[in-house]
């Protein structure tokens, strides 16, 4: 990407997380969500963070590739573990991270 | 000065662990857009005008895998429309602050921010002065966003090879440590597991519609799933009126 599409991506990305973050406070009215959106924006982090990593799991070069001799599968199996299992972050992230690298040695 | 101190150290300390805990992730941020081949400028300016962590994670991994503009920019949208909902909840704390301390505070909702002042408001004094507490967190996690971003894209830059590590990986284990508290409730399993499958299947379709398309069948099989545990809830209280 050329370096002015750079800065158009960051122009935009400013202005829909600033318009989403101050509009109401401009408006200062007081505003009921109606429920249904209220509860779908619940799932937004979780379906947008799923979506983008699950392809990176389990896809290499555009094919399935579920076996533990995929770095990033085996990674990410130990992160997932570790994340229901110890519920900490940092330490989900550090395993997780640690595996990853571990098994691309390895079967490097 | 004097009786404003007190409520800026509040917000302050009340930010400090999630200060803490973030700065990893500043780290990483600035080094994956050295491991990416981006320009430092683009990590700086990012953090200092969109001023949030998992959507410009979100914009790198999409920068690298040469998505178009437009769907960068949607799908920053999406995944900061969360936002809305705290400030719809932090309306009736700043509607009677002037409008230039509301367009300074509104740049600043981040998750953190709201997780960590939002709590300080039932205090006395808070729904006067609330929003000094508001300006501590902000400007505390806004100075360690920055220097972060700074100090590891500075690192990516100075070690050689970063870009051969595979620290994308690093990537996908934050956002894993993101995802899985959520995953012992019913609904955002099934969101989970709809956007998962769903983004595998359509990983073909070009300008990373496959992502999008993922991200709406999550979303609405998490709201599908909340409506039938709600309707089991219900059939389950009644019975109990029953026994």
């Amino acid at each position: 990407m050329s370096s002015s599409s750079l800065l158009v991506t960051v122009l935009g990305m400013f202005c829909v997380t600033y318009f989403i973050r101050v509009g109401l406070f401009i408006t200062a009215q007081k505003a009921t969500m109606p429920v249904w959106l209220e509860s779908a924006l619940k799932y937004v982090p979780v379906a947008v963070l799923t979506a983008i990593i699950m392809p990176m799991m389990v896809l290499q070069s555009g094919q399935l590739a579920v076996s533990l001799e995929n770095p990033w599968l085996l990674g990410g199996l130990v992160s997932f573990f570790v994340g229901l299992v110890i519920k900490n972050q940092l330490l989900t992230i550090v395993f997780g991270v640690f595996a990853f690298f571990a098994a691309k040695f390895l079967l490097g | 000065m004097r009786a404003s101190f007190p409520f800026i150290k509040k917000g302050v300390v009340a930010s400090i662990p999630m200060i803490v805990g973030g700065m990893p992730f500043g780290l990483l941020f600035g080094s994956l857009v050295a491991a990416n081949d981006l320009p430092i400028w683009l990590a700086l300016i990012m953090s200092s005008m969109v001023f949030a962590g998992s959507a410009q994670f979100v914009a790198i991994g999409l920068i690298a895998l040469g998505a178009p503009i437009w769907v960068i920019v949607l799908t920053t949208f999406i995944v900061n429309l969360r936002h809305l909902l705290y400030s719809a909840d932090m309306v009736k704390y700043v509607k009677h602050l002037p409008l230039k301390t509301r367009l300074i505070m509104g740049f600043g909702l981040i998750d953190e921010t709201y997780a960590a002042v939002r709590p300080l408001y039932e205090q006395d004094g808070f729904k006067e002065h609330g929003h000094k507490a508001y300006f501590g967190s902000f400007f505390s996690f806004y100075l360690m966003w920055n220097v972060t971003t700074l100090v590891g894209v500075v690192a990516g830059e100075l070690i050689p090879g970063m870009s051969d590590w595979g620290l994308e990986f690093a990537m996908v284990a934050t956002f894993i440590g993101i995802i899985s508290p959520y995953l012992t409730s019913f609904p955002y399993f099934f969101a989970f597991a709809g956007a998962g499958v769903t983004s595998v299947v359509l990983n073909g379709l070009p300008n990373q519609l496959g992502l999008i398309v993922a991200a709406i069948v999550g979303v609405m099989l998490g709201a599908l799933g909340e409506r039938r545990e709600n309707k089991l809830k219900r059939i389950e209280e009644v019975q109990n009126e029953f026994i």
